[in-house]
């Protein structure tokens, strides 16, 4: 049960809405992508703490629908 | 279940550098944890490995100790520093050095 980058995108802007974000495909699998979010509700944190910003939002897919995300966060 | 969460405690606690794996640091058995191994290795950090594989219940105490879904892990101190992707990062940048030096386990 793959997602399309589209939807990644657009479930990944609804919960970072003033983010900047990049999804690549890594695989043409609908399964494999590299995300990198900008936004400036990171700063401050660690990246860790980021990162599980970024994995409460994707709970729901994480490991299931989504089988593998590369994952860059910052700040600006 | 907290046994496993006090038995990794211990295990972060009084070991300096950490490293939750899939295989061991000779031997990994998966790219992302052979990647922080390399890392490690290239940085000359003396480190624990623990092979998750060959513990069930540490492979799952672990995700549920620090709430981080995916394997591997690195401790400094007591502290979770991050997976595969914050590592490569940290490294790249030279934040890992850095952290390692303030830390006094590489000079």
């Amino acid at each position: 049960m793959p997602i399309a980058k589209k939807d990644l995108e657009k479930l990944l802007q609804g919960n970072f809405p003033e983010a900047q974000i990049k999804v690549v495909a890594l695989v043409a699998d609908d399964n494999h992508y590299s995300v990198e979010i900008i936004d400036k509700i990171f700063a401050g944190k660690t990246r860790v703490q980021q990162h599980k910003m970024v994995n409460i939002a994707l709970k729901e897919i994480l490991g299931d629908v989504l089988h593998a995300m590369q994952l860059k966060t910052s700040a600006s | 279940m907290s046994n496993i969460l006090e038995k990794i405690q211990e295990t972060v606690s009084t070991n300096d550098v950490v490293l939750f794996m899939k295989g061991n640091k000779d031997f990994p058995q998966c790219g992302f944890s052979a990647a922080v191994s390399h890392v490690l290795k290239t940085l000359e950090v003396n480190f624990t490995d623990i092979d998750v594989l060959r513990d069930p219940e540490i492979r799952q105490g672990i995700k549920d100790f620090s709430d981080w879904p995916t394997i591997p892990q690195l401790y400094v101190k007591g502290e979770f520093i991050g997976g595969c992707d914050i590592i490569k990062e940290m490294f790249q940048s030279g934040e890992l050095q850095e952290l390692f030096k303030s830390k006094n386990i590489i000079s």
